[in-house]
């Protein structure tokens, strides 16, 4: 069987698919399980016994999300060996340490702390249980980021060294792949999204109540604790979503230019607030890039580079270089990465042929040009661009909804605080539609992260086509169809206990 | 000695309490049923250990796919 352009992109829809399905149960865990631990935490100090019911209603949706969610995620693991098999022994020990520590805290965690959570109301001290529940939030956030760490190592692959002897990375230093910060970013700016998005979660479930006139010193409780849960977490987000853009605008500047949508490259550069592509554009060409577009100047330089006169590249700069600002173009990258697929294949010739000097020489050579291995396997310089659109239009909704939800729970926590929300019914279903707003900015954060990179499945040195198993696509695809009725069948299960649970409302405890 | 029965009348007691655990329990053990005894065993075989024995044929093989495959 030959790769093909069908079989690599039915193997990324594929993992596209169970990667965002799986990401609609995590957030909401990363974040409600904080907000029931401050919850409680009220309720030990004040010993009311509404904090009490309050906290026992939203471990109850909480449980629901995590037992529909579990195991969504091991499909992935199933998909490395299946569909990505040179990818899963190429990086398989990076990999391993770091979900192998996963898997035990998860199981260790879930088996002591959870069960402690949810069946020792009545069994251990109000303490013990409190503690545990902080437990459950603190160890699921770190469960996160171990999975975190692996995906930064993807973005920015460093702390490891290619061996030419047996074709996988092998970790030369641990806390340079723990601390790469790609890896620390991205676990504070997606652990701060899930708060938020619980947060949102809880304001609009709450909202709802209050729209039906029930359960209202419970919605108003809620509220109050998610929105101020929530308005901290924003600015937490914000900043740690800065911090990310700076870090790709170093690691990753081919994401940020398709974030940005900005083709040739420009001091003082501004961001795009609101724009339409034009889809008549196409690279080196003279084509307007949008149809309209509202601009903040220097804000991109800014972003990027943390200097508002700074110079950001555009995607034209990265294909064809620019000397000026020392970049060097893709075609010129990829000779560096043929040389090195030529100095592996003559490594390994000589090596079998017994030739130590020669084989000794072609080792320096790979090791001189490997930074630039995966340029090596594309055909032309434009495979180094990612999908322009999609990245573009999921990096402003995403940015969009999370400025919209800054502003909800400002109002949100206003009007609770001056004991008005319940008379303001247009907040009320502004936040209860808000909810599924919040999972399109989770998804689309995560669309930007890895549509954003392609074609790399390790930044710069492996393309996702090297990284595919040659495989008869005809059978991802029949994958791609089970998993989605799969899914869609689970999800409507998961709406359906959750919206029979809320209906029943918190006095059912 | 004592301990342990204490643990597992903790769990016992937990899981015999449930109510709507009961039904997320069934739903878990469907689900996991269909991933990894229908979906892992008949669609996502690991390629490399099936089609090899050793690391050092598996090592060869990906080498071979890094030296000699040109991406399409």
């Amino acid at each position: 069987m030959e790769h093909t352009d069908l079989l690599i992109d039915w193997s990324r829809a594929q993992f596209a698919l169970t990667a965002l399905y799986h990401w609609l149960f995590v957030p909401l865990t990363l974040g409600l399980t904080f907000i029931i631990a401050i919850m409680e935490t009220i309720y030990v100090k004040t010993e009311d016994i509404w904090w009490k019911q309050t906290t026992q209603f939203w471990m109850t949706i909480l449980a629901i999300n995590f037992a529909i969610g579990l195991a969504t995620g091991i499909i992935m693991e199933f998909e490395f060996g299946t569909n990505w098999s040179n990818y899963s022994w190429i990086v398989g020990d990076i990999f391993g340490a770091p979900l192998a520590i996963e898997g035990l805290m998860a199981f260790f965690m879930e088996s002591t702390f959870f069960a402690m959570m949810f069946f020792g109301w009545e069994k251990v001290s109000k303490k013990m249980h409190l503690l545990s529940t902080w437990f459950v939030a603190i160890g699921s956030n770190l469960s996160a980021l171990w999975i975190l760490v692996a995906n930064g190592w993807m973005q920015h692959p460093i702390g490891m060294t290619f061996n030419p002897n047996t074709a996988r990375n092998e970790m030369h230093n641990f806390s340079e792949v723990f601390f790469n910060p790609m890896a620390v970013n991205k676990f504070l700016h997606t652990i701060s999204s899930g708060y938020v998005l619980a947060s949102v979660f809880v304001i609009g479930v709450s909202a709802w109540y209050l729209i039906k006139r029930r359960d209202i010193m419970f919605a108003k409780r809620s509220i109050i604790v998610a929105a101020s849960f929530g308005l901290i977490s924003s600015f937490y987000m914000l900043i740690s979503g800065d911090e990310s853009a700076f870090e790709v605008a170093q690691k990753q500047p081919m994401k940020l230019a398709a974030m940005e949508g900005l083709y040739k490259g420009e001091e003082r550069a501004g961001i795009i607030a609101i724009g339409i592509l034009n889809k008549e554009k196409k690279i080196g060409d003279k084509n307007k890039t949008f149809l309209f577009s509202f601009e903040i100047p220097n804000a991109l330089s800014f972003l990027g580079y943390h200097s508002l006169n700074a110079f950001v590249p555009g995607i034209e700069d990265l294909i064809y270089g620019n000397k000026e600002h020392n970049l060097i173009s893709v075609s010129q990258k990829m000779k560096e990465g043929q040389i090195a697929v030529n100095a592996l294949t003559l490594y390994k010739k000589f090596k079998k042929e017994g030739n130590v000097s020669k084989a000794k020489e072609a080792l320096r050579t790979f090791r001189a040009h490997e930074h630039y291995l995966g340029y090596g396997y594309l055909k032309t310089p434009k495979d180094a661009v990612p999908n322009v659109a999609l990245t573009f239009y999921s990096f402003h909704t995403m940015v969009g909804l999370g400025t919209w939800f800054l502003i909800l729970f400002i109002l949100v926590l206003y009007f609770a605080m001056i004991n008005e929300i319940e008379n303001k019914r247009w907040i009320l279903y502004l936040a209860l539609w808000s909810i599924p707003l919040a999972y399109v900015a989770q998804e689309c954060g995560w669309i930007v992260a890895e549509v954003g990179r392609q074609p790399w499945a390790i930044q710069d040195l492996l393309p996702v086509g090297m990284a595919a198993s040659n495989i008869a696509s005809n059978s991802v695809m029949v994958t791609f169809w089970l998993f989605t009725i799969l899914f869609t069948g689970l999800l409507i299960a998961e709406v359906k206990i959750m919206l029979t649970q809320i209906k029943i409302g918190p006095e059912a405890h | 000695m004592y301990g342990l029965k204490q643990i597992y009348n903790f769990y016992y007691e937990g899981f015999k309490r449930m109510k709507i655990g009961k039904k997320l329990w069934l739903l878990i053990i469907v689900k996991v049923f269909i991933l990894f005894v229908i979906i892992k065993w008949i669609f996502f075989p690991d390629i490399l250990k099936t089609k090899f024995d050793t690391d050092a044929q598996r090592s060869a093989f990906v080498l071979e796919q890094l030296m000699h495959h040109k991406e399409k």
